[in-house]
């Protein structure tokens, strides 16, 4: 695996040669990991191990959960309260999962930025950043249902809001939004099917971990320098690598370890905190909230759909020019995914020779105001649709379009990109002199 | 390096985002950061606070609300207001629930036992208290930054406390329009309010607006048996603690596993922390 040459697993008793021959699977085990890692990989390089602890925390704590919760209209809310007050835990079991979203969605978003930065998503890791895309989606997707199964008022109100967006297609859409709901209006159907989902869909997530997992494993991790690991021999590859194991698992629990001390902090004092007092009122469909707000990761989104409004000049020419087909409404949902779109295209947009973030002199500034760009978004997506919150939406919202679309492309052309070190070996020394073959000497000097 | 701190940062501002915004555009309102004993990672319930603000709720708000989440067992519970269990009981005694099972599936009331629920309330405008005080937010801002949520809490307790308290005589800008329905409350967001109390641009220029509840506490309103002050604050801040109980009731129980989790990690924190630097140290020669 990774074409990065490294010791393979030999079985030695009679068993392990048994089994071997019969199913790799112990081999396959090792090899994953064994795994050259690049020895320079910084603290960003710790997300991946979170978001793995996070899925699995939220299936279990989620399995838990189902054994108690009624998808019922009438009784899921109070189901909810019963975990909250009757079961052993639940209160507790509860809070993890519905904070844990939260956890997924931090790590998450640093993993991406983490990306973006650092070129990871260039040749030859397409595939492992299409597969993190399509995650990522499925990620939404999975929080946005969970967030309707405790029916509160915000639940069903935010439902009513994302899915009237399919309502927005032209010709089709109400059909559409029909058909999603299972009914006209939120109601059973559409509880029941949530619920259904929101069970199916992280296992699919899991499955495409170990898909993800695979494809970085076959071309080998990306680093800060976006250096490849020399392939030209064992030696080379070592000097440049170390296995997995210990290495790097101990340093990602480290990191996992003072993650989750924050996060049982937030649980523990202070549960209520990112979500929205609105959703402790049991749904009710005659009475809309003031203010309907998605969850805070939906916010940059949020925003970019509100943007575009029917008094924006590129709104009204795009209308004209389908013949009214497309309206801003229609126009605002199609910039949400193409937000999402025109990131996953970053491969072929970005024209940079150079990988790493870290010598392109230009690609950094932008690269930061694009993270500025992602908090004012989420920002304004929690204001209210009103001066003057409707322009700063939509300047950041066209800034987050042009840095893929315009920026990405350009820079590779006009930017005089820094020279990379040669090897990994080279950066990593450059911070880390090697060891002498002497005895640690201790410096009385110091 | 710079890398991790600014993405550190950026972490910690997204944290502070929150979409918590319970107070529509424009209604400011005027909610008191009263100090519960029960705030910060370390704050406790006062038992007898909770049964004096039971005995607010029995004598004044039972009247017109309920509490459908609440078992009366849960009043023995630890954490909470503790009573007695023979106390518990006589108290559901005096609660009368309908009982489907009883003559035959024709069902009929009984006095309710530890196991049964409060009732709920048979007034549509008057909400059930249950979760009250995780329903409303009592701070926000500034700007939609959550920080005022992060410093003071949500604040649900302060705001039913800061509700009880908040009627006070109607604006003068009120007296140029029609009489409102309800009572003016600097508290409540989501009332009534009248064209003559908005600026041009529609925005409030007094805070609160009109209720439709009637003010339920003057002070005096309660004979306490502890001797505690009967003034509104006092009684409005007891009743108010006692809403947060009964709707987060394992409080108690959630901060002390949060707290007994963060120590937990802190210290696996530092094992794997030092198990790291060591493991790593014949490749790590920081350069001098």
């Amino acid at each position: 695996m990774a074409g990065i040459p490294h010791d393979h697993y030999e079985p030695k008793s009679n068993g392990e040669k048994w089994l071997h021959s019969r199913l790799p699977i112990v081999g396959l085990l090792y090899d994953t990991l064994v795994l050259p890692t690049p020895r320079n990989l910084n603290w960003m390089w710790i997300w991946g191990i979170v978001l793995v602890f996070t899925l699995v925390m939220q299936i279990i704590t989620g399995i838990v959960l189902v054994m108690h919760y009624i998808p019922h209209v009438d009784m899921a809310f109070a189901s909810v309260e019963h975990i909250m007050r009757d079961v052993n835990g639940g209160h507790m079991i509860r809070y993890f999962h519905q904070n844990g979203a939260s956890l997924f969605f931090v790590a998450v978003y640093a993993h991406i930025f983490r990306s973006l930065y650092y070129g990871s998503y260039k040749a030859p890791r397409e595939v492992t950043w299409i597969i993190g895309m399509l995650m990522y989606l499925l990620m939404m997707g999975t929080a946005f249902m969970g967030y309707v199964l405790p029916w509160g008022q915000m639940s069903f109100h935010g439902t009513a809001v994302i899915t009237g967006l399919f309502g927005a297609i032209p010709f089709i859409g109400e059909s559409v939004q029909t058909w999603l709901l299972g009914a006209t209006a939120v109601g059973q159907p559409a509880l029941n099917r949530f619920f259904s989902l929101h069970y199916l869909l992280p296992f699919i997530l899991l499955g495409l971990t170990i898909v993800h997992i695979w494809a970085f494993h076959t071309t080998g991790n990306n680093n800060p320098t976006g250096v490849e690991v020399r392939r030209t021999s064992k030696e080379d590859a070592e000097k440049d690598t170390l296995p997995f194991w210990p290495y790097f698992v101990i340093k990602d629990l480290f990191a996992l370890a003072i993650i989750l001390a924050v996060f049982v902090a937030i649980v523990g004092f202070m549960p209520n905190y990112l979500g929205h007092p609105d959703n402790y009122i049991p749904a009710n469909p005659l009475a809309t909230p003031a203010h309907i707000v998605p969850e805070w990761y939906f916010l940059p989104f949020y925003a970019i759909l509100r943007a575009f409004t029917a008094d924006v000049w590129v709104v009204q020419i795009v209308q004209f020019l389908s013949f009214g087909i497309i309206d801003a409404k229609f126009f605002g949902v199609l910039a949400m995914f193409g937000a999402i779109v025109v990131m996953a295209l970053a491969p072929w947009l970005d024209t940079s020779t150079v990988r790493s973030g870290r010598y392109r002199p230009m690609f950094k500034w932008w690269f930061w105001l694009l993270v500025v760009d992602f908090f004012v978004l989420m920002w304004v997506g929690a204001r209210p649709a009103e001066s003057p919150y409707d322009l700063i939406s939509l300047i950041a919202s066209t800034y987050w379009f042009a840095y893929f679309l315009v920026i990405l492309p350009l820079l590779g052309v006009i930017e005089k990109p820094l020279t990379p070190p040669a090897t990994i070996e080279d950066d990593y020394n450059a911070h880390y002199a090697p060891k002498s073959d002497s005895a640690p000497v201790a410096n009385p000097a110091e | 390096m710079n890398m991790i701190r600014k993405v550190t940062l950026a972490a910690a501002a997204a944290l502070a985002l929150t979409s918590g915004q319970a107070i529509a555009a424009g209604a400011e309102i005027e909610v008191t950061d009263y100090a519960f004993p029960f705030e910060g990672p370390f704050g406790q319930f006062d038992q007898m606070q909770l049964q004096r603000g039971l005995q607010v709720y029995t004598e004044i708000c039972a009247a017109c609300h309920g509490l459908q989440y609440l078992s009366f067992r849960n009043l023995s519970d630890e954490g909470g207001p503790s009573l007695p269990e023979d106390q518990m009981r006589a108290y559901a005694e005096f609660y009368e629930v309908f009982d489907q099972a009883l003559f035959d599936g024709e069902g009929d009331f009984r006095p309710a036992t530890p196991a049964d629920k409060f009732p709920m309330s048979n007034l549509s405008n008057a909400p059930d208290l249950t979760l009250m005080a995780k329903a409303r937010a009592g701070f926000s801002g500034p700007y939609g930054t959550g920080i005022a949520q992060l410093l003071q809490g949500m604040g649900g307790a302060e705001y039913i406390a800061s509700l009880m308290t908040g009627y006070v005589d109607e604006p003068e800008c009120a007296l140029e329009s029609d009489p409102m329905d309800g009572y003016y409350n600097v508290a409540f967001a989501a009332g009534g309010f009248p064209e003559s109390c908005k600026g041009e641009h529609g925005e409030h220029l007094v805070p609160g607006s009109w209720i439709a509840m009637a003010p339920p506490l003057y002070g005096d309103d309660v004979d306490f048996a502890d001797g505690s002050s009967t003034e509104l604050e006092a009684v409005a801040m007891d009743v108010a603690s006692f809403l947060m109980w009964t709707a987060e009731p394992k409080m108690m129980a959630r901060k002390q596993a949060g707290l007994t989790g963060v120590l937990f990690l802190t210290v696996l924190s530092v094992l794997l922390y030092l198990t790291n630097k060591r493991l790593w140290a014949p490749y790590k020669n920081k350069k001098a």
